[in-house]
């Protein structure tokens, strides 16, 4: 009973919380990868860009609460989010034009594209502030739980209770959903194939009379999606403030690289690698313990390795140590 | 019109602003604004010197300002007997300990053959390390911290001169450096890029939560300061009679005399700095650099480490990074740990670099004060503008009160368009790389 108790308390602190972070961590990943793959640069602005889509969900959220139009028991966010990504997409399709296409026709040195992405990062984070604010913004509405701890202490009779928040289990379904769509597209469609090409080798890919015009557009495209959604469902699950998806930047990057850059199945395995690692170590292991162990061998402390508030250090240690072993991270991506 | 006329048209243009804000403000914004101008200058000195000679990309600034700013605390504070009594050996034995951990865990590596073994044994003396480390610390950290927690709770510094601090600072700063360097240089460029943005959070993590080496979010104020206090001056009959003689206001007189006296020493920092990274620039040394830069496999074919030379330039630049730390902490006279931005800290400075002229000393001074002119202005600049825009709007109309209020995020938006224009239009920008 004592083991139930503490494979409960295990689920319901570290392995729900952990796999609906990694799954909104694989979904920044993605775009991060997808931009290295194809653009050949480290897109700086991608955090802002996920608070941007974020942003343009709120607002149509808000909009469709005054008008009445919710999602029952799902959050009416969901209803909001193919406007936000129109709106996300809108904003990356014209930096690609006004920016990114100048130094793309100059063939610009890497770095130099991860400077311009600092000045659109500058412009976004300054548009996301100007238009909603710096501070926090919750959104969720509709039902809170799937199973609350209540219910499932009277279902099961244990001790210990077992949360699975709606957001937690909207996140892991779209995330899955997502993920299917970008391997069928990346591996099944023309345009998929020939984005693939395009990152594989650019000569041969242009040889073969694949346009690079469309190939950048369309990821883009992709990207704008994958970065609102992620930004959605991250703060569906916590909260929306600007600052904090400035600094999702590090865990996000840490988790691309882990994964092997321009590696999207890598990009997901990296993002639960680092929201593992995260709550694993971040996690006071007092409660599970004393439930698992014989009483002489329980904890006195909380058995926290780290407090929460390195949970960045965490995540920036993974990524040394990737770094020092291996630099092409675990699915062997490219290292230029 | 040659380029000595240009230079000296743009500093010119500078002294213009800074007298004019002088004139419109007030003297004391306008030393403001030159002070910080001159610590600015100091941290894009430090930035060209990466970017600009060795072409790398450092976005931890922020990480070794702050750092800067922690050795400020450490060398002037006074310290706590107390607290050192209470837990000071047990903090430092427990450091010592983590560090011989880690030195272990390298030591092994090292010596142990590949395989299985190793990567076991490594682990293994990580683990032990942590857990005897966490044994050591967590008890020597409740004991420092107890100790009268309103107004110390920390290990103090060790009460010398505060001048003793800047080039402290700039050993601290330089000591990370090397750790980020050794791990990231000699990958693709971008890697360097993620680990200083994450070294850069991380320190300031560190500053924040640990409370045993500088107060944390409870900040450390009333630092020692270089320069005389502005009510001792008003209390100095002398420095009241000198003034007079000015016909100027006691009060008046002693903000202005501080605040040159700060700028004096600030100015004689950045004398130096300027005229050591211009002779390195033209030496041997900085052609090699230069040419690592440009070039890095001819370079390598010379038979230049590219590598090592990559990290010593890496090194400097973020130890004077570090230096003009801690000389804003003694400007400001506290150190408050939630006041560190990436954006006002990291970001900011790259704008400086890109748009007074990479590569340039001469441009990254320039751009210095410029931007830092620009960062201050902007603010009063934008709700002026604010209120034009609304001026027909009625009173209380939502879109009124939003954007005003909205002025201050102004300053994102123009540093980026800034970047974004030098960088499309001018990109070696106002003083170029000769």
């Amino acid at each position: 009973m004592d083991l139930l108790n503490a494979i409960v308390a295990l689920s319901n602190f570290v392995l729900i919380p952990a796999i609906a972070y990694g799954s909104q961590l694989a979904l920044g990943a993605l775009g991060v990868t997808l931009i290295y793959g194809i653009l050949r640069f480290s897109n700086f602005a991608h955090g802002d860009t996920m608070a941007f889509g974020t942003m343009c969900t709120i607002l149509v959220t808000w909009a469709f609460q005054s008008i009445g139009i919710s999602g029952g028991p799902l959050p009416t966010a969901l209803l909001a989010l193919p406007f936000g990504i129109a709106g996300c997409a809108a904003l990356i399709l014209a930096t690609d034009r006004g920016i990114y296409k100048f130094y793309r026709t100059q063939k610009a040195k890497p770095v130099i594209f991860v400077i311009v992405s600092l000045g659109v990062m500058f412009i976004m984070n300054g548009l996301v502030r100007f238009i909603i604010g710096p501070d926090d913004q919750r959104f969720s509405d509709g039902e809170r739980f799937i199973i609350s701890v209540r219910d499932f202490k009277a279902l099961t009779g244990l001790k210990e209770g077992l949360a699975i928040k709606t957001t937690q289990g909207i996140t892991v379904i779209t995330a899955v959903i997502v993920v299917a769509l970008l391997f069928y597209f990346l591996n099944r469609t023309r345009t998929g194939k020939s984005m693939r090409a395009y990152s594989d080798n650019e000569d041969l890919a242009l040889l073969s009379g694949i346009n690079p015009e469309r190939v950048v557009m369309v990821t883009w495209l992709i990207v704008a999606a994958l970065a609102t959604i992620a930004g959605v469902l991250y703060g569906l699950d916590k909260s929306f403030k600007p600052f904090v998806y400035f600094q999702l930047l590090l865990p996000i990057f840490a988790a691309a690289i882990v994964g092997g850059l321009g590696s999207p199945i890598g990009a997901i395995a990296g993002g639960f690698v680092i929201a593992f690692s995260e709550v694993t170590i971040t996690y006071a292991w007092k409660k599970v313990a004393t439930y698992a162990l014989p009483d002489a061998l329980a904890p006195d402390g909380l058995a926290q390795l780290l407090s929460t508030d390195y949970k960045f250090a965490v995540s920036f240690v993974i990524l040394l140590i990737v770094l020092l072993f291996r630099p092409t991270g675990l699915f062997a991506g490219k290292s230029v | 019109m040659t380029d000595t006329q240009r230079n000296i048209l743009y500093f010119g243009f500078i002294a213009v602003l800074i007298i004019g804000t002088g004139f419109i403000q007030s003297w004391n914004s306008a030393l403001f604004v030159l002070n910080f101008g001159l610590i600015s200058a100091i941290m894009a000195l430090g930035v060209n010197l990466q970017w600009g000679f060795a072409g790398l990309f450092n976005v931890g600034i922020m990480g070794f300002v702050a750092l800067g700013g922690l050795a400020t605390v450490l060398i002037s504070m006074p310290p706590e007997p107390e607290a050192w009594a209470a837990g000071g050996t047990r903090v430092i034995i427990s450091l010592i300990l983590g560090a011989a951990t880690i030195v272990g865990a390298i030591l092994a590596y090292g010596a142990l053959p590949k395989g299985r073994m190793r990567t076991i044994a490594m682990i293994a003396i990580l683990f032990i390390g942590f857990f005897v480390y966490r044994a050591v610390f967590d008890g020597g950290v409740q004991a420092v911290e107890a100790i009268n927690p309103a107004n110390a709770g920390y290990l103090g510094g060790l009460g010398l001169p505060v001048l003793i601090a800047w080039p402290v600072g700039g050993l601290l700063a330089a000591g990370a450096a090397w750790i980020i360097g050794k791990t990231a240089l000699g990958l693709r460029s971008d890697y360097l890029a993620i680990a200083t943005l994450g070294i850069a959070e991380i320190i300031i993590a560190v500053l924040k939560n640990e409370d045993w080496l500088a107060r944390g979010v409870k900040n450390v104020v009333g630092l020692p300061r270089p320069a005389p206090y502005e009510i001792n001056l008003q209390n100095d009959p002398a420095f009241v009679e000198q003034a007079a003689g000015f016909g100027l206001d006691p009060v008046f007189a002693s903000t202005i005399w501080v605040k040159l006296i700060y700028a004096g020493l600030f100015a004689a920092v950045l004398i130096v700095l300027f005229v050591l990274a211009q002779r390195a620039l033209h030496s041997p040394w900085g052609r090699m650099m230069r040419a690592i830069r440009d070039n890095e496999v001819a370079a390598e074919a010379m038979g230049k480490d590219v590598t090592a030379r990559h990290l010593q330039v890496f090194v400097l630049g973020s130890a004077i990074c570090g230096i003009a730390g801690a000389m804003m902490t003694t400007l400001d006279g506290q150190l408050t740990p939630g006041t560190y931005q990436p954006l006002r800290f990291t970001f900011l400075v790259w704008v400086m670099v890109i748009v007074g002229g990479s590569g340039n000393n001469l441009g990254a001074v320039l751009g210095g004060f410029l931007i830092w002119w620009l960062w201050v202005m902007v603010e009063p600049i934008g709700l002026g503008l604010m209120q034009l825009v609304t001026s027909g709007m009625a009173e209380g109309y939502w879109l009124r009160t939003h954007l005003l209020e909205s002025a201050a995020h102004m300053r994102l938006l123009t540093m980026g368009l800034v970047l974004l224009l030098v960088l499309r239009f001018s990109p070696r920008g106002l003083i170029p790389e000769r």
